[in-house]
């Protein structure tokens, strides 16, 4: 029993220790991928040498570092912890300091339920590569980004502001308006594959339609994929979705946020970003799934095949999906540098006119073309 | 009798405020999202590799941005603008000036302050023996060299990176304007320096200031 629960910490370690770097490193990509895509230069200045002679090597490390901006990372944390940790006093102190933590929990505790691997074999024990093993992790995994709203809400009503509190507000009513488009765009992948089993339904993805064409999600889901996608955009609260924010003119729910309360938002911000990017990848890009690799190696449908051992098989898939999840979050750092922000009727008519009725009709079809292939 | 060309362009004139509907796959905005992803993208990846080739050592003459890092990296600047001011000297390093309070008197901002002295040359009517411009009310507009008769003061130093951490440290003396660049930035504000003409041509062949 012991053994088991020391593998569970291990792999929270290590999905701990991924996902906060993922987000971390986002603070570096969000400055120099913006700065590539308008032809600047981008963050290059934050450099710190150590004093001592012996000590030359590390200090070159350290200028090419600096160089392409990584260090900034540390500069910002310096400065997020030094700030004043500013507390207003017209509001509710306890819910004021409580509720970016719950924003930041529920985002973290999320990807407990995130297969990140096939199941591995090591000193006679079946390892599945996920924290836990929940059947309806699906609704587990939405449960918890849904719960991500009282971050908000008390962070906009605890502030004690007007400003604040309407900035929650409009928080509240865009999550829970594109929770529902983001739900019910899944139901078309449930009702297709018949699970709500993450690990499963990469199990499944790993099938082939008429004998090569990988079942992924997107193949066989296009139109959920894309509500799923928006809906997922929206729920981070990044552009073109930031609304309750709105951090240059409209300010939102964290007006008041000062030091690291605030530097918690954004790394809220950054590891929703990450679990939109690894829903994704698990439920509609075949999650650790790579083309043809079965379990004992690659097996082409135009024949040929690589034999290959069944650990190499189980890194090669955990790669597949860092990969797939360091693409989707390029991609929402580029959709995020591209487009303009949605103005509020503009935001509401998309959620409620447009991406709930087409995910409705997407189930109705996707029912209809299960029953008619099966 | 409107000529065939007139006509259609009255005729587009007469269109242009009319907004041309959407069709139903524009409307989706799923083309120009793809379009500016497809921009932005593009973007990206070539000025990425650009910045690695540029690493490498290879298309060096390919810039991968617009940015001047500034600093280590100045802008080329028209000859012809409005940089910092200097005063012109004759031959032996007096000052060209001579101190007939023109310029002075033009400033909008009141910012030149001059003191004549008398010269020993018949010739020449006058010399500033003090000529002081506080540049932290100079506006730039260029007048004292517009109404100098004597092309005694211009603004062509190309400084304009001009910062002090008080509002003395902007206040230029005689001999930095007759020198540019030979007051470091932490020496002592110095205001109305008074000079003789001997004193102006020490100044000339003193090390520190020919530069």
């Amino acid at each position: 029993m012991w053994t088991d629960l020391l593998i569970k910490l291990a792999l929270a370690g290590i999905v701990l220790f991924a996902v906060l770097n993922l987000a971390g490193i986002q603070t570096w990509l969000e400055r120099k991928q913006s700065a590539l895509m308008q032809d600047r230069v981008g963050a290059n200045r934050a450099v710190f040498y150590l004093p001592w002679r012996w000590a030359a090597p590390i200090n070159w490390v350290l200028r090419k570092l600096g160089g392409v901006g990584l260090l900034h990372a540390l500069a910002d944390v310096i400065k997020l912890l030094t700030k004043e940790d500013f507390i207003p006093s017209s509001g509710a102190p306890f819910l004021f300091t409580l509720a970016p933590w719950i924003s930041v929990f529920f985002a973290l505790v999320a990807f407990a339920a995130i297969p990140f691997g096939d199941s591995l074999q090591l000193f006679g024990r079946t390892v599945d590569l996920q924290v836990a093993h929940i059947d309806p992790a699906l609704l587990y995994v939405l449960a918890l980004a849904s719960l991500g709203v009282y971050g908000v809400i008390l962070a906009g009503m605890g502030s004690g502001t007007n400003l604040s509190a309407l900035g929650g507000l409009r928080a509240a009513s865009q999550m829970l308006a594109y929770e529902i488009a983001l739900g019910v765009s899944l139901i078309g992948v449930v009702v297709w594959f018949g699970t709500l089993d993450l690990q499963e339904l990469i199990r499944q993805q790993g099938t082939y339609l008429f004998g090569w064409i990988p079942q992924w999600g997107v193949v066989v889901q296009p139109v959920g994929c894309l509500v799923f996608m928006t809906a997922a955009l929206a729920e981070t609260k990044r552009v073109p979705f930031d609304l309750p924010e709105g951090e240059p003119e409209i300010i939102g729910y964290f007006v008041e946020y000062s030091g690291m309360k605030f530097g918690l938002f954004f790394l809220t911000d950054f590891v929703e970003t990450v679990l939109v990017a690894a829903l994704t990848t698990v439920i509609f890009f075949g999650g650790w799934q790579v083309p043809y690799l079965g379990p004992h190696g690659f097996a082409f449908p135009w024949g040929g095949a690589i034999e290959l051992s069944r650990l190499t098989v189980v890194l090669l898939g955990v790669g597949a999906f860092t990969l797939k999840v360091s693409f989707f979050i390029w991609l929402f750092m580029a959709i995020r540098w591209t487009l303009p922000r949605f103005r509020y009727d503009q935001l509401m008519a998309l959620g409620w006119k447009g991406l709930f009725p087409i995910s409705l009709a997407n189930i109705g079809l996707t029912s209809l073309l299960r029953v008619l292939v099966h | 009798m409107p000529t065939q060309l007139s006509t259609e362009l009255l005729h587009r004139l007469r269109r242009a405020h009319q907004r041309k509907p959407l069709t139903w796959w524009e409307q989706t905005y799923l083309p120009s999202i793809a379009l500016g992803l497809w921009i932005t993208s593009t973007h990206f990846w070539r000025n990425l590799f650009l910045h690695i080739a540029h690493r490498v050592g290879a298309f060096r003459d390919i810039p991968a941005s617009v940015t001047i890092q500034y600093p280590e990296q100045q802008r080329e600047m028209s000859p012809r603008l409005r940089t910092r001011h200097r005063l012109m000297q004759r031959d032996d390093g007096t000052p060209r000036c001579v101190a007939c309070m023109l310029c002075e008197t033009v400033c909008p901002a009141k910012c030149i302050y001059i003191t004549p002295a008398e010269h020993p040359d018949p010739n020449i009517e006058k010399v500033a023996k003090s000529f002081d411009l506080d540049l932290g009310k100079c506006v730039y507009c260029g007048y004292c060299v517009e109404v100098c008769p004597e092309d005694a003061i211009r603004m062509d130093t190309q400084r304009h990176d001009i910062a002090a951490t008080s509002r003395d440290g902007m206040w230029l003396d005689i001999i930095e304007l007759l020198h540019p660049g030979s007051k470091k930035p932490s020496d002592p504000p110095q205001k109305f320096v008074q000079l003789s003409l001997d004193d102006f041509r020490r100044l000339k062949s003193s090390p520190e200031t020919t530069d």
